[in-house]
């Protein structure tokens, strides 16, 4: 993937998804905005969700003991997975000894985050993506580009033509005369996948939850795309994030009020599934997890980006940023866009491994509307900053970048009170200068210069540089002193 | 090492330097209440756009038979109260008869006011699992008493050993330019039959 301002720069020349994008997030702000209203004590219960999750990180090896004891008590098997490889090669190795070639899927973060599908097929077993945007994506040869709603930036008529092309292909085509009206759309969905559901041998899930004292799986959707995979295949294994603990089922009231609100905008998504271990006579009886490190325990690590852990995907930071909202999710390269992707990526991954990781702490206005959407109150800014810092120092040595030239150019300028004043002087020329570039008014009255000539021009491409002011103070001063 | 050993030592390598007392939890919002926990799920209910019907107990057979409207196979799982003319199946085999049901018609353990959410722990009235999800039209009866103003109260009601299913609603989806549509693969209808009456009835 190129890093995120190469990236950026594409999706920003797309107007279609630009305008589909607006129109999505624009909607789900507004919805999200009249449901968090209704709950008067809202505040105190993003306080309560972080200080569960911080609790439960702060002790995560007794939690994940204690998970593991509770799912084998109720006839679960538990696996432990250091990395996707390993992951992938525990759900391969299930699907290999039952001796299916096709599985059903919910949508997980987890299973995309581990590529698994791809694995799989590699493996000649077909993933089946259930969930209607996952479908979308799936079918379209496409990647998500939103945590909650992967096809956000496909709109109807192109969601039509992708069914039209494709479902033939993958079972049971769409049927003749299909219009781009989205109860249609959906009705496709169903005819298509319902074939799929009745049939599947096995299914593979994530978990929003996993009550460590139950050992209690939660699965928080709206189709019922989700039901049908964890209830009618006889093998079920669950891919689950070991950050995905919490203590007890009674903490589940905490974010069973804030992920329905904070990510659809709804008072209570259509579905929940809660299930702990295997229930005979109900369900699959034959039930497997997988415990996903995946650079959760670097994250872990560090102190200050410890508190993405907390994250529950809901995706409200990705609604209010106005990063996000321009240059949508691809740009991101990366199943975890948006301001919640811009930190978890280089926690998860480390920094100074890649230049596309490394872009990601830089994409963001730093403007703080994410971290007051955010349900367990993840300070997002905070993280970023201190990623940034983390980055440079991963690329100190070697030749100096440019900002890095002018950075201590403009140290030593400033660490002298003489040169700072022969300096000034010389702003009333600069300033006469710079006025031939792209001057315009930012709201407010100030002015700004809106195109510099490179290498000027690689700042203001993507901003506008407040224009030095007509006089300094020093001189100033001294004309008002007499 | 194992996998298992290696991640639990990384999780404590992670933490050596951490505190690990825990931070006090603000519990106020769970003496949050609703004033009129029957009507607020009511509307609520309603707000989901399921069907909404309120009896009595006398009331109830004739309300389930017209919320079921043209529904020729009904499942009518085990322990359910009330009889169903013209209905036998308490179970369906295999998932490809469970298919040819039109209808099915539960209990639920409890309802949640704020939410207007159902919460079915497939005991005895609710069958198990899959019984509510694959036919088209689910007609859920659920008693006064048995509304809860919310979530809290409900995660405080319930056994986490049973399996659960919460239902807000038809089977919905929003992945098309978030225009929300019923039905996708649960039950296209849903019907939701609220019976007053005294405590001691059954239902």
């Amino acid at each position: 993937m190129p890093a995120f301002p190469v990236a950026a720069r594409e999706a920003l020349a797309d107007t279609q998804l630009r305008r589909n994008l607006a129109h999505a997030t624009g909607t789900i702000r507004a919805k999200r905005a009249a449901v968090v209203g209704e709950v008067a004590e809202w505040e105190e219960l993003r306080l309560a969700g972080a200080a569960i999750k911080d609790n439960t990180l702060r002790r995560l090896d007794e939690h994940l003991l204690t998970l593991e004891a509770a799912l084998q008590a109720r006839g679960a098997t538990v696996h432990w997975a250091r990395d996707a490889r390993e992951a992938c090669a525990v759900v391969a190795g299930i699907a290999r000894d039952h001796g299916v070639d096709e599985v059903v899927k919910v949508k997980s973060m987890a299973t995309q985050e581990i590529g698994l599908n791809e694995v799989l097929a590699e493996h000649g077993v077909t993933a089946w993506e259930t969930d209607l945007a996952e479908l979308i994506v799936q079918l379209g040869d496409d990647l998500p580009s939103h945590i909650l709603v992967p096809a956000i930036h496909r709109n109807r008529a192109e969601i039509r033509e992708i069914f039209r092309r494709e479902m033939g292909a993958a079972g049971r085509p769409a049927p003749d005369g299909l219009t781009d009206d989205p109860a249609e759309l959906a009705g496709a969905a169903r005819l298509h996948l319902r074939e799929k559901f009745l049939r599947a041998k096995m299914a593979v899930s994530g978990a929003n939850f996993a009550v460590a004292e139950s050992g209690t799986l939660v699965v928080v959707e709206s189709e019922g795309n989700g039901r049908m995979c964890l209830t009618l295949p006889e093998v079920l294994v669950s891919v689950v994030g070991i950050e995905k603990v919490v203590p007890t089922w009674s903490d589940l009231d905490v974010f069973l009020q804030l992920l329905p609100r904070s990510s659809t905008g709804e008072r209570m998504n259509p579905y929940t599934s809660a299930w702990s271990g295997v229930t005979p006579g109900d369900g699959p009886q034959e039930m497997h997890v997988v415990l996903l490190d995946n650079g959760r325990t670097r994250a872990l690590a560090d102190e200050v980006g410890r508190q993405a852990l907390r994250c529950i995907r809901c995706s409200a930071c990705l609604n209010v940023c106005p990063v996000y909202e321009r240059t949508g999710g691809h740009a991101y390269g990366s199943v975890y866009p948006g301001p919640i992707g811009a930190i978890l990526n280089p926690l998860l991954k480390g920094v100074g491994v890649d230049e596309q990781t490394d872009s990601l702490p830089y994409a963001s206005s730093l403007c703080g509307a994410c971290f007051e959407a955010c349900p367990v109150r993840i300070d997002i800014p905070e993280v970023l900053v201190h990623l940034r810092s983390q980055v440079v120092d991963a690329h100190r040595g070697g030749a100096p970048k440019p900002e890095a030239v002018a950075m201590k150019a403009a140290s030593w300028v400033l660490s002298d009170a003489r040169r700072l004043g022969l300096a000034e002087r010389g702003l009333g020329v600069a300033n006469r200068a710079l006025t031939r570039f792209g001057r315009r008014v930012l709201p407010g009255g100030r002015r700004a210069l809106s195109r510099l000539p490179w290498p000027g021009s690689l700042w203001t491409d993507a901003r506008d540089l407040p224009a030095p002011p007509r006089e300094s103070f020093r001189s100033w001063w001294r004309k008002e002193k007499r | 090492m194992t996998a298992r050993e290696e991640i639990l030592a990384a999780v404590r390598g992670a933490l050596r330097d951490a505190d690990r007392t825990e931070a006090a939890v603000p519990r106020g919002y769970r003496s949050a209440t609703a004033p009129d926990v029957v009507e607020l799920f009511a509307e609520r209910v309603v707000d989901y756009r399921a069907g909404l019907t309120r009896c009595t107990t006398a009331e109830l057979p004739g309300a389930i038979r017209a919320a079921l409207g043209a529904a020729r196979k009904v499942l009518v799982p085990e322990g359910f109260p009330v009889e169903i003319d013209g209905t036998a199946a308490a179970e369906a085999g295999t998932t490809a008869e469970l298919a040819a049901f039109d209808a099915v018609v539960t209990t639920a353990a409890l309802g949640i006011a704020t939410t207007g959410t159902l919460v079915l722990d497939h005991g005895p009235g609710q069958g198990r699992r899959a019984l509510s999800l694959v036919p088209d039209i689910h007609v859920c009866v659920l008693r006064e008493d048995r509304i809860v103003p919310g979530v809290p109260q409900a995660v405080a009601a319930l056994d986490p050993a049973r399996p659960q299913t919460w239902i807000s609603g038809p089977s919905a989806t929003s992945d098309i330019e978030l225009t929300r549509v019923e039905g996708v693969h649960g039950p296209r209808t849903l019907h939701v039959i609220v019976v007053a009456g005294p405590p001691s009835g059954r239902v």
